[in-house]
């Protein structure tokens, strides 16, 4: 039924678009808590499109990392910093000068991505646990180390900054 | 003010794995649940059906006697509403043309005796003043109803709860323990 | 029944899937229902006392010897404790954050629930298209830990909405608590896939199926313990219940809830622990299949049979639970994230790579 998957697709989509619009810009509200849960459930929503590609490690990896672990501790930062100037904040003239420059770059690249981009072969691969992690440690070996690198600098550099004896 | 400092000897290997914690804990578990299923040793008493034994002395409710002829003691006397501390006491006596007394040797008996038991609180007054050993504490302590008027126990009742005491002289030990008094300081042996 | 035949596969599929829906969503709540009368028992034996003996409808009393003792062991109880809950007064506070407040008990109800979607529960019951588990996915134990990730969002959300301290501190010490414990349940599991190969949780059945000496608890023991005081952790059970440590907190992030909305919270709690309870089954114990090995049943008694192994292990895990709570008192905040940071995650790392190394050498 190629019905049902496009419904689902414009479906997810459409809620992705909304929450995020609802995570930046709630009319309703300006409180940071519930900006992060909008951005919670965009990364679901997301989630829901990339099983809709087949992408099931992905979407279980987008639910298990971002919405589960990323954005508790957001909350949690979240929770512990004093809010209430947050919400009270007018919009900032130079932010909005700034956000408005980068959306167009952005908005740029992505035109310009989707408009050269091919249509999509016919057959997916299936994205589960064992065809990814053959193509990532055959084809996308050299940016797989490279980005496990990058991680692990970060993981050293903090350690670095929370022990402050070492000095 | 001296502090003392308690060595506290660091734990073994042993003692950080959490084991000799875990096992104490299921040691001691599973010998309460054995104790509990197999030998039946629960501590709970099952009240309604299980009642503590009260002991000599305990005062419960106060509720009017009867004598050995099934006759009211109660004479109408009012002291015992006028040493009430709670005021829980109230007596409609019979007035000049009320009921005359269901015994021989008394003048009148109350037309209406009734206890908030609300309000009481068992202090045991009543009993201590009565000049005709009519009220009594009795053990009962589980006086329960669903309403306040449910509550104010009227003189039959009273006297239906209170029973037969025919044997008590209260006037023979009070004699006793004055005669007691007489002879103070009691002579050490 | 003759008529099913008739209809395409896919409405078939539909049709059962409602159907095994509606079956583990009925089942799961009993569960939920009775391991609180499990709970409040076991609590009372081991303390002495006889536990909640006397609820009964009145109609029980005029069965002999049957009657009278199955309200002495409680039976009826959860009934009243269902009903109760309902008729309480649900009351929210004037100073509570409304929106967050009455979303939280649902969002910490609805991931334990979802959990038992992947999980095995059975073979096949009549024919071996019928497998026993709602979603067969290739990719279980990612989803099952993807959604468990999202319980603490309730937990959290109930903290922040109360706009109190203690419910606040329960929420801020959950977050933490459960990230750091996901991190270790999830290296653990690793090293069980390692030797089976998939991460489909029926394949992962199928692996132990052979009996007893195949149940992957004797492969993978080290995995089996960290699993298991992760799971802890993870529902926010003794010795690990922080957030809500009765004592220190007056009940954590659920003080400022009453009636329904705190049965809630409490079915997801239980939900939470039947689930973990069922991953140990199906991910250690051999799920479904006996201990003496057993193959995909081919009639439905056979079926049966299987479901009932594994209710039967998941109930023996419950006790476990329950029991433990009783074993040990609670952990110090420190004390539970170096056991989580330091001890748990080197050793499940540890493990990984030596079953890396066995499963390296000894395949093919």
């Amino acid at each position: 039924m190629p019905a049902l998957t496009d419904l689902l697709f414009y479906g997810f989509a459409g809620l992705a678009l909304l929450f995020g619009f609802l995570c930046v810009a709630n009319p309703l509200s300006r409180n940071p808590v519930t900006s992060a849960m909008f951005l919670v459930l965009t990364i679901c929503s997301l989630a829901g499109l990339f099983v809709l590609l087949n992408a099931f490690f992905l979407a279980a990896v987008q639910v298990l990392v971002y919405a589960g672990a990323v954005m508790v501790l957001f909350l949690f930062v979240i929770m512990l910093l004093d809010l209430k100037e947050e919400e009270r904040r007018k919009l900032n003239k130079v932010a909005l000068g700034a956000g408005t420059v980068a959306v167009a770059v952005i908005a740029g690249i992505l035109i310009r991505a989707v408009t050269s981009a091919k249509p999509a072969a016919d057959k997916l691969v299936e994205g589960t646990t064992k065809p990814l992690g053959r193509i990532l440690f055959t084809e996308y070996l050299l940016p797989f180390e490279i980005l496990s690198l990058l991680l692990l600098v970060a993981m050293v550099g903090v350690i670095l900054l929370s022990k402050k004896e070492l000095k | 003010m001296s502090t003392k400092v308690v060595d506290r000897a660091p734990l073994t290997f042993y003692e950080r794995t959490y084991l000799p914690a875990i096992l104490g804990g299921i040691k001691v578990t599973s010998k309460h649940l054995f104790n509990t299923l197999v030998k039946g040793k629960a501590v709970t008493m099952e009240y309604p059906e299980q009642k503590w034994v009260v002991p000599a002395g305990y005062r419960g409710a106060p509720y009017l006697v009867k004598d050995q002829d099934g006759a009211t003691k109660c004479v109408s006397c009012q002291l015992c509403e006028f040493v009430c501390p709670p005021k829980a006491i109230k007596i409609t006596p019979p007035g000049p043309e009320g009921q005359p007394a269901d015994r021989a040797n008394a003048e009148k008996m109350p037309r209406e005796f009734e206890i908030n038991m609300l309000r009481c609180i068992f202090c045991g007054f009543c009993q201590e003043v009565c000049p005709e050993e009519a009220i009594f504490l009795q053990k009962d302590y589980s006086l329960t109803g669903q309403s306040r008027e449910e509550m104010i126990y009227n003189k039959e009742k009273l006297l239906k709860l209170g029973g037969t005491h025919a044997g008590i002289q209260k006037w023979k030990h009070k004699l006793e323990e004055a005669k007691e008094q007489e002879t103070f300081p009691v002579p050490t042996p | 029944m003759d008529s099913i035949k008739y209809l395409d596969p896919t409405t078939q599929f539909v049709l059962f899937s409602i159907l095994k829906v509606m079956l583990v969503f009925a089942v799961a709540m009993t569960g939920v229902a009775y391991s609180v009368l499990v709970e409040r028992k076991v609590s009372a034996w081991i303390q002495d006392r006889p536990g909640p003996n006397r609820v009964a409808p009145f109609f029980v009393e005029f069965i002999p010897v049957i009657g009278p003792w199955l309200t002495r062991l409680g039976i009826f109880q959860p009934m009243a404790d269902g009903l109760k809950s309902f008729l309480k007064e649900d009351f929210t506070p004037s100073y509570v954050r409304k929106v967050y407040f009455w979303l939280a008990p649902a969002i910490a109800c609805v991931p334990s629930l979802m959990t038992l979607a992947v999980i095995p529960f059975g073979s096949t019951l009549g024919n071996a298209a019928n497998k026993m588990v709602i979603a067969d996915l290739n990719v279980g134990i990612l989803y099952s830990f993807g959604i468990v990730s999202l319980g603490v969002y309730g937990i959290v959300l109930a903290g922040y909405a109360a706009n109190s301290k203690y419910p606040f501190l329960g929420g801020i010490r959950s977050s933490a608590q459960m990230i750091s414990y996901e991190i270790a349940m999830g290296m653990s599991v690793v090293a069980v896939f390692l030797l089976v190969g998939d991460l489909n949780l029926s394949s992962v059945v199928d692996y132990q199926r052979g009996g007893l000496h195949q149940w992957l608890i004797w492969k993978q023991p080290l995995a089996f313990v960290i699993f298991m005081i992760a799971a802890f952790a993870e529902t926010n059970r003794l010795p690990f219940d922080l957030p809500e440590s009765e004592t220190e907190l007056v009940g954590g992030y659920h003080t400022e809830y009453s009636s329904m909305k705190f049965a809630l919270f409490f079915m997801g709690e239980y939900a939470a622990m039947i689930a973990a309870s069922g991953m140990m089954v199906t991910l250690f114990l051999g799920g479904w299949s006996s201990p003496f090995g057993s193959e995909p049943a081919g009639t439905i008694l056979g079926g049966l049979v299987h479901i009932g192994w594994f209710l039967a292990k998941v109930a023996a895990l419950m006790v476990v639970f329950i029991w433990t709570r009783w074993m040990l008192p609670r952990f110090r905040y420190d004390q539970l994230m170096d056991l989580g940071w330091r001890r748990f995650i080197p050793l499940a790392l540890a493990n990984i790579l030596v079953t890396a190394l066995i499963v390296a050498f000894t395949h093919k």
